[in-house]
């Protein structure tokens, strides 16, 4: 057992948990945010997708101990209050998701993307910058449309800031 | 229409859960003093379990116990079932081996259950069942279809010799011979439906809670059908009577049908949870997705098509083996036989039909319904087929569909199915336009000049939603009804709780099923509230499964509002002192009709419940149910177009544009619909293109993870051109055909016909690989 001390949606925490817990584990099993989710187990699916210190992670590949000392955002973090993160509301408005469990790592994935990429998108990047996240029911068409929306959103809500 | 009525574009209600994290899925739920399941599966596809030695597991800290395949057994736990029955073409009744949840004899594929390891977390139960030991003796085993009905072959069960479950036949074998014999040209063609994995994005789950004070259960599942998991619960497996179980499917991430099944896992958790007195939860990972979620497709056919001299279809001949994998799952049996055969007219005036389907046991994982189910199967082989004609005949493919397409209705095939309504011609026409079908020669010789191989694949589609009539089911050999049940419960302000035996795991109904209400009563949809998956909150009800839930389920929803409209009128009328016949609902207003005089919808409700003025003799309340059972299938057929290039030198395919016009009759949510064409394309081209469930010829599964199963992902797909045609369908009051399959039974067969136009050769097995596409070039 070690604790583990991390800052979770700008919450500092400090958690015991075997040294074999994975992150996502540290997040569902012992904070309760369950919008992390598990689809694969082997890295591919990223429906864990979190934020570790600005950064898209896959939370299932990689131990809680790795996140010692990190700042890490989770779906349960990215809206102000009632106000909806750009991407949470494209993904709503898009029509995004349809069970909605790999939305979260999708839109986790998503923000990153068009942070890499200084909102400079285009249908192609997206398609293969959404390699790492796989959805079984959208088809993909309306995630796209969905992100390249975001990116225009997340643009004109930074240049207000 | 209103805003949010019926027609509208309207945004999802449940979305904000979902996008926010807020969803709350089987894994989700924690239950004070829950301990965790890990199942022990066989790693052999065919052996008999000799012993099972968990000493050294019960010794573990943490572990509460290991419970085998014979204490199911000897607590006369029932097998798993089969529910429609087959009968073969010599009279005989399917033969089906049994099925325990856990085994305590014989494993029949990689992955069955022989045990499982109930301890305080999920960790320890890993943990304690690497240290169980079971010893195994291995038996020889087969995976193939023809391999398993060689003489000589390893026999799976007993009851079933020769691996045959059974040998099917439907329609006219004397006409259709008859039709051969005068046929002008006769097309062939040998093709294989690959095995699909279904790969819901969220894994099964199950956790069980039994309550020993009032001996009740209540299980909480990754369900499509959460009153029929209770139904076979109950009957069935010896669990708990109906009313002491109740059932849970809460948020599920997608199913596509393989979350229709009630599977070894749910009924050993309900039943462990009392062995153990605490509530036990399981929760899949992928890898046992692979290898315990049942399969999809896996077909091998050969077909005949005879056409006469003016390139009519006159008579079609089909025989399929179907591979059922080790066991006979919940509704296997009807896949490829009343879900496919009956489908294989097409969109096509085709006079004679025979077809045989030979069912065969493999030690593979069970096969069921997986999104199409048969429908996909019996739709890539009229496709390829009309395609491979029009190459042998010489004429253009979307000609030679439009010479044999159906154009009067009522139709009636020669297997079984009456057509109600479509317009063929329409949802054609549709897609050659979006295409530029016209304009394709010019691209191809472009493409030819820069050195790839384009090609334009054209499918139409036809399949049977709207499941089911249950007289007519019934008499097929269903062991259920497949009507649907609704209430409608006004409350005394005013707002509205719908309840619906229809289940969603992603197809939106919270939000459609609301926009029929608004609809109806001008109220918006955020005064609605959609109650499903439940069976302490809805009283029965069939799940969501072949594009059922608008044309049934909403149907009975439908009926339900009207009587609630009937007795609303009758109290506004008495509240207004007007006749009922002069009251109209106008924007969640009472108004009599031609006067300013009006009580709001509100009003009404409250006056149901205060009771102080009701008409004389009216109960209180503003509350009714109904059940709705169709009197036929619905139809949704439509066109799908792909245009796509090869790379020679690679063998890879890259779309360039793929078109889909459907006729899915009225839509309710054009938004969701479309979202739905989109979910079903893919799946259909990851069919096409990716997907393949493999075992080596020992039955070792090969695919058994994300790393070896290729998924379709975002780079390996198109953006889609949608468009529809509508003709109403005549069954049901709103008109609704259902959308959610048509893009897997659609699209597979319009990539292949695609890349087969473009290579220049017509023999292409799924999936089209590079590798596959590279090899079928260049071969000789």
């Amino acid at each position: 057992m070690s604790t583990v001390k991390l800052t979770v949606n700008g919450k500092a925490v400090a958690v015991d948990v075997e040294d074999r817990t994975l992150l996502v584990h540290l997040l569902r099993d012992h904070l309760n945010l369950t919008g992390t989710h598990v689809g694969c187990d082997t890295s591919q699916c990223g429906a864990c997708v979190v934020h570790m210190d600005g950064r898209a992670v896959k939370s299932c590949t990689m131990l809680a101990g790795q996140a010692d000392g990190a700042n890490v955002t989770t779906i349960e973090g990215i809206a102000k209050g009632d106000e909806l993160h750009p991407m949470q509301a494209a993904f709503r408005d898009n029509h995004g998701l349809q069970c909605g469990y790999c939305t979260p790592g999708m839109i986790m994935s998503a923000i990153d993307i068009v942070h890499r990429h200084g909102g400079q998108l285009d249908e192609a990047t997206v398609r293969q910058e959404l390699e790492g996240n796989i959805c079984r029911c959208t088809g993909y068409h309306n995630i796209v449309k969905a992100v390249l929306d975001a990116a225009g959103r997340m643009k004109v809500s930074q240049a207000a800031e | 229409m209103g805003v949010e009525g019926i027609g509208a574009r309207v945004v999802r209600k449940e979305d904000k859960r979902f996008i926010t994290g807020k969803g709350r899925y089987v894994d989700d739920i924690k239950l004070l003093g829950m301990t965790h399941a890990h199942f022990i599966r066989s790693p052999h596809a065919h052996a008999k379990v000799k012993g099972i030695d968990s000493s050294a597991a019960l010794k573990m800290p943490g572990v509460v116990a290991v419970l085998t395949g014979q204490q199911l057994v000897d607590d006369k736990v029932g097998n798993l079932i089969c529910g429609w029955a087959i009968t073969s073409k010599d009279g005989s009744p399917m033969k089906m081996g049994a099925w325990p949840a856990m085994a305590p004899e014989t494993v029949r594929f990689v992955g069955q259950a022989v045990a499982v390891v109930i301890a305080d977390s999920k960790n320890l139960a890993r943990d304690a069942a690497e240290a169980v030991v079971v010893d195994y003796e291995e038996l020889p085993a087969v995976a193939d279809v023809h391999a398993a009905i060689k003489a000589g072959a390893p026999q799976l069960h007993p009851e079933a010799p020769g691996n045959q479950v059974y040998d099917w036949v439907i329609g006219d074998e004397g006409a259709t011979d008859a039709a051969f014999a005068k046929a002008a040209n006769v097309v062939k063609l040998d093709v294989t439906n690959n095995r699909l994995a279904p790969n819901a994005m969220e894994p099964r789950a199950a956790i069980a809670d039994y309550d020993a004070a009032e001996e009740h259960f209540t299980l909480y599942t990754t369900s499509q059908n959460p009153h029929v998991a209770r139904l076979v619960l109950s009957a069935f497996y010896n669990i708990a009577p109906e009313h002491k179980l109740r059932v849970i499917a809460p948020d599920v991430g997608g199913g596509f049908g393989s979350k229709i099944f009630i599977y070894p896992e749910e009924m050993v958790a309900l039943w462990a949870s009392k062995k153990v007195g605490r509530p036990v939860k399981w929760t899949g990972d992928r890898t046992e997705a692979f290898l315990t979620d049942a399969h999809g497709r896996d077909h091998v056919t050969h077909a005949e098509m005879a056409f006469d001299a003016n390139n009519k279809i006159i008579g079609l001949k089909v025989k399929t083996y179907a591979n059922f994998g080790a066991y006979m799952s919940l509704f296997s049996s009807s896949v490829p036989t009343y879900l496919y055969a009956t489908l294989l007219s097409g969109q096509y005036n085709i006079p004679a039909i025979h077809a045989e389907v030979i069912g065969v046991y493999t030690n593979t994982t069970p096969v069921d319904a997986y999104r199409g189910a048969g429908r996909p199967e019996a739709s890539y082989l009229i496709e390829r087929l009309m395609e491979t004609a029009a190459r042998q005949l010489k004429v253009d493919p979307a000609q030679l569909r439009r010479t044999n397409f159906i154009t009067q209705f009522p139709h009636q095939t020669p297997v079984i199915m009456a057509y109600d309504t479509g317009d063929f011609n329409a949802s054609l026409d549709a897609a050659m336009k979006a295409i530029d079908y016209a304009g394709f020669a010019a691209r191809k010789a472009q493409a030819k000049s820069e050195g790839k191989l384009r090609g334009i694949g054209v499918s139409c589609y036809i399949e049977a939603c709207g499941i089911a009539p249950s007289k007519a089911v019934g008499s097929l050999g269903a062991g259920v009804g497949l009507w649907e049940s609704a209430e409608v419960r006004v409350n005394p302000v005013g707002t509205i709780e719908v309840l619906t035996g229809s289940h969603s795991h992603g197809q939106g109904h919270e939000t459609v099923f609301a926009q029929l209400i608004s609809d109806r009563l001008g109220i918006p949809i955020s005064q609605v509230s959609i109650v499903h998956g439940d069976t302490d909150k809805v009283q029965f009800g069939m799940g969501t499964y072949g594009s059922r839930s608008a044309a049934v389920g909403l149907t009975a929803i439908l009926k339900a509002v009207e009587k609630v409209e009937s007795k609303a009128k009758k109290i506004a009328a008495h509240q207004l002192e007007a006749s009922e016949a002069d009251i109209v609902i106008e924007n969640g207003e009472f108004k009599v009709t031609g006067t300013d005089k009006a009580i709001a919808l509100p009003m009404v409700a409250l006056a149901a419940y205060t009771a102080h003025n009701l008409p004389d003799g009216m109960e209180p309340g503003l509350k009714e149910s109904a059940f709705y059972d169709p009197s036929n299938f619905t139809f949704p057929a439509g066109t799908y177009i792909c245009e796509l290039e090869v790379d020679p030198g690679t063998g890879k395919t890259s779309f360039v544009n793929f078109v889909a016009a459907d006729d899915f009759g009225r839509l309710i949510n054009p938004m969701i619909v479309e979202g739905q064409v989109h979910g079903g394309l893919v799946q259909g081209i990851g069919q096409a293109l990716l997907e393949h469930a493999i075992y080596d010829a020992n039955g070792q599964p090969v695919t058994a993870s994300f790393m070896d199963y290729a998924m379709p992902r975002a780079d390996d797909v198109p953006s889609f051109n949608l468009s529809h045609t509508t003709t109403l369908c005549p069954g049901n009051p709103l008109g609704i055909k259902g959308c959610g399959e048509a893009g897997a039974i659609g699209a597979s067969a319009a990539v292949i016909n695609a890349i087969t136009d473009a290579i220049g050769k017509n023999n292409l097995e799924m999936p089209a690989t590079p590798d596959r596409v590279w090899r079928t070039i260049h071969a000789a």
